[in-house]
């Protein structure tokens, strides 16, 4: 079973006060999604493991009662079954793998993103859903296998013929696209978490004083600020 | 007693306003400062940056890592509740033609995620008709908001840089934050273009200015509003000290109906529905402020119809609604091929560009009337939803670490591709001043009410040649700024069939004029005070009556003018004229 989760901030103590007030709410909120879903949602849930529920996340922003309800619904969805998650979770790592400097898309939890991603951008369902049945019916006429079936040397030998779009043959242009696609949001679903962010060295959200760019990287490129700037711009005491 | 029944508010008030945003911010804040009793009607939620907080939050927090949804078209971490499309209150629209309309109702209304480009409108900005002879000058000129600007600069807080640019006056300024890496190679070009390239003008506070907000930390994240109110927004720095007064009592959720008038045709007070309760409501006051942003004031006054004002209120001229325009806009971006592999260091900065482009050009000498200034962006900012995709467009043209261009991939070597380009790309956005023309408009539509059976608005907007003129003649400059930079054009060409990429109406979200001011009651909705030339209790403070929309952003003029037109009230109410 499926659910997402990701991951939260460590709360403070103040925040932790709050999030039994949000809990409470959610608890509201989650008594009205199921209301307004009906029957056949309270039968499909009683014969799931409480385990199988899906998670609801404790959020860290600010959400209006609205946004809330809409969280809600799309975490209590589903909509990639067992086998699509399945060769989600092998083409991301194709895509990402693990490398010297970080951990691997699955690492990264981005099948979850993508599936999240999918309930919330309706538009990515199609294309996403349809490709992965066009690249299993290629698999079953090359091979006699899905692609998740395959060997990994299958896999590549289809793989390279969608992942290089000036050299794909004209008949695997819509591999090409399904491929782009999924190549955009894994690469976007790895760099927005904690792993992907630490491999960027990205360096910023944090309280800072900016006092210019760094004088070695100034000499790099050759360049330094006029007299004016330097005079005129904000200044810092420490 | 029957279901339906308008309840009257207990208290009855000096002056009611209706919207919070910087032009109903600032006068709530000036009239409670001076002892008068202000009811200040919000459509939406009560909202605090510092309680409602997405700022520096990381992207996995948001399970779609800050994408836009129905209800934040800005993305999951912005500050502005709403977007294009509100449920349940929609509009319409004329003759194949295109408005978006983008609306956020809660406290502070756009000024909570606005990008704090604070330009003061210069001498011709007020007299456009006298230089080109187009549109309408102003009834007042810059030395009648100068004093305004001034007090407005020490009160909210101001960065920039003394120039002495004749039409971009100089402000009251704390001192600008140093260029970044990508705003050092554009002032380069700009130099050798001739095209000036000077510290922005934004009302973020490099320096503290009072006990009550913090100094900007340098976080890059303005839009998501700040915690510590190190920038403007109107519901931390003036709703927030205005309710510490106990002078005004502020209504969260209170959708206006109708500004209701007597006999007389004097204004009396506003009926709203509160969204709360569903139940309607009046609030009594000797003066009616609106401050509901352009075209919801417009709208508002359409609406309010007598035996009186048959047209609408103020409307005796036929002109509310008419003389709709926003700013034209166009965008290109691309990679700076030396700064691929860059060394990381945290280059966040304030909320938004270092450095911007003032118009430099001569009009007489060009193809167009009216000028557009430049923003730029860049550097090695938090990634977000949208990060890393069209990856083929440029491991296509650009080789990776390995030398070796990949043209789209996958694996290792794909993945040190975005390490590898991170950092390079930068971008531009041209924003430029349009001609106010009276078949651009909103009116009402004749058939459509909202969820709360308000008549909603019908927009009829088109670009004329001189518009489009001018976004071809940005899309030229951008792409010489890009190739003396040593840059290379990823995106944002554009051919003429496609208006050389001009946005539509309505995008660049700086729509005034719909109330515009001047001396004649015949050719226009308020005088040279924001007054209604037909409803002397009646004042419009938002965006709404600007005749022409410089080539700047309208926020620091629509505060200065509330603030002058707040000012009148007082002096008004205390010589008992309304």
């Amino acid at each position: 079973m499926l659910f997402v989760r990701y991951q939260k901030a460590k709360p403070s103590n103040k925040q932790q006060l709050k999030t039994k007030k949000d809990m409470d709410r959610r608890k509201y909120l989650k008594t009205l999604a199921v209301g307004s879903l009906g029957a056949t949602t309270l039968l499909n849930q009683s014969c799931e493991t409480p385990k199988d529920k899906p998670t609801v996340p404790t959020f860290t922003i600010d959400r209006t009662p609205a946004e809330l309800v809409r969280e809600e619904k799309l975490l209590s969805e589903t909509f990639f079954d067992d086998h699509e998650m399945k060769t989600i979770r092998i083409l991301v790592d194709i895509i990402i793998p693990k490398d010297d400097v970080s951990g691997s898309a699955s690492d990264a939890k981005v099948p979850e993103f993508i599936e999240f991603i999918v309930k919330d951008m309706p538009r990515h369902q199609t294309p996403l859903r349809g490709g992965l049945k066009w690249l299993d019916v290629q698999c079953m006429k090359r091979f006699n296998a899905d692609f998740a079936s395959c060997t990994d040397a299958q896999q590549i030998e289809v793989i390279d013929e969608i992942a290089f779009p000036q050299k794909a043959k004209p008949e695997m242009q819509q591999g090409v696209a399904f491929f782009n696609l999924l190549r955009d949001l894994t690469a976007c679903g790895f760099f927005t978490s904690e792993i992907g962010i630490n491999d960027l060295g990205y360096q910023g959200n944090r309280p800072n004083q900016w006092d210019g760019v760094p004088q070695e990287v100034l000499d790099q490129y050759g360049l330094k600020y006029d007299e004016r700037t330097l005079t005129e711009s904000v200044k810092f005491d420490s | 007693m029957p279901d339906f029944q308008i309840k009257k508010t207990p208290k009855d008030y000096d002056v009611c306003i209706v919207g919070s945003g910087a032009g109903g911010g600032m006068a709530a804040y000036v009239l409670a400062n001076a002892g008068v009793k202000v009811v200040l009607l919000e459509a939406g939620p009560l909202y605090d940056p510092a309680k409602n907080v997405t700022q520096l939050k990381w992207p996995w927090e948001s399970p779609r890592r800050g994408a836009s949804t129905p209800y934040r078209h800005f993305g999951d971490f912005d500050a502005a509740y709403g977007g294009w499309e509100l449920e349940g209150e929609p509009y319409t629209r004329k003759n194949g033609t295109q408005f978006d309309w983008f609306r956020s109702r809660m406290v502070g209304g756009r000024t909570n995620h606005w990008g704090r480009i604070s330009l003061r409108f210069g001498p011709n900005d007020f007299k456009r008709k006298s230089i080109d002879g187009l549109g309408d000058d102003w009834p007042i000129g810059y030395e009648d908001v100068s004093p305004y600007y001034d007090k407005i600069d020490q009160l909210i807080g101001i960065f920039g840089s003394k120039e002495g640019i004749y039409n971009e006056p100089d402000g009251i300024f704390l001192p600008p934050p140093k260029p970044r890496l990508h705003e050092l190679y554009i002032q380069q070009a700009g130099k050798q273009l001739n095209i000036p390239v000077i510290p922005s003008r934004l009302s973020i506070l490099t320096k503290p200015i009072n006990k009550d907000r913090g100094a900007c930390f340098y976080c890059a994240q303005c839009n998501r509003g700040c915690t510590v109110y190190g920038d403007f927004s109107s519901s931390s720095v003036l709703v927030k000290p205005a309710l510490n007064t106990g002078n005004v009592d502020v209504i969260p959720n209170a959708m206006a109906r109708e500004v209701i008038t007597n006999a007389e045709g004097i204004a009396t007070g506003v009926s709203f529905v509160n969204k709360d309760d569903k139940q309607e409501y009046t609030v009594n006051a000797k003066v009616v402020v609106l401050a509901a942003s352009a075209c919801e004031s417009a709208r508002l006054l359409l609406n309010s119809k007598s035996s009186h004002s048959p047209n609408g209120l103020a409307n005796s001229s036929g002109v509310v609604g008419k003389y709709l325009h926003d700013s034209t806009g166009t965008d290109m971006g691309g990679i700076l091929p030396h700064l691929v592999g860059r060394k990381r260091y945290n280059e966040d900065g304030v909320g938004g560009m270092h450095v911007y482009s003032p118009w430099w050009l001569d009009n007489k000498k060009l193809e167009f009337p009216r000028g557009y200034h430049i923003e730029y962006y860049g550097g090695m900012g938090m990634p977000g939803y949208g990060f890393g995709f069209g990856m083929q467009g440029t491991n296509s043209q650009y080789a990776g670490r390995d030398g070796q261009k990949r043209g789209g991939g996958y694996g290792a070597a794909l993945k040190d591709d975005y390490r590898y380009f991170y950092g390079a790309t930068f971008g531009m956005s041209g924003r430029g001043e349009a001609i106010a023309r009276e078949d651009n408009y909103c009116e009402i539509d004749p058939t459509v009410v909202d969820k709360f059976g308000i008549p909603v608005l019908r927009f009829h907007y088109q670009w004329s040649d001189y518009e489009i003129k001018q976004a071809k003649h940005m899309k030229e400059t951008f792409a010489e700024i890009i190739d003396t930079m040593g840059g290379v054009v990823t995106w944002g060409k554009s051919t003429a069939e496609e208006n050389y990429g001009l946005a539509a109406p309505g995008r660049i979200i700086h729509e005034v004029g719909t109330t515009r001011m001047g001396n004649d009651p015949k050719k226009s909705v308020v005088n040279k005070n924001n007054q209604a030339h037909d409803c002397k209790n009646l004042f419009v403070v938002d965006g709404g009556p600007f005749v022409s929309q410089a080539d700047k952003n309208p926020t620091w003029t629509i505060l200065a003018l509330s603030m002058r037109a707040s000012e009148y009230i007082i002096d008004e109410l205390k010589k008992q004229n309304i």
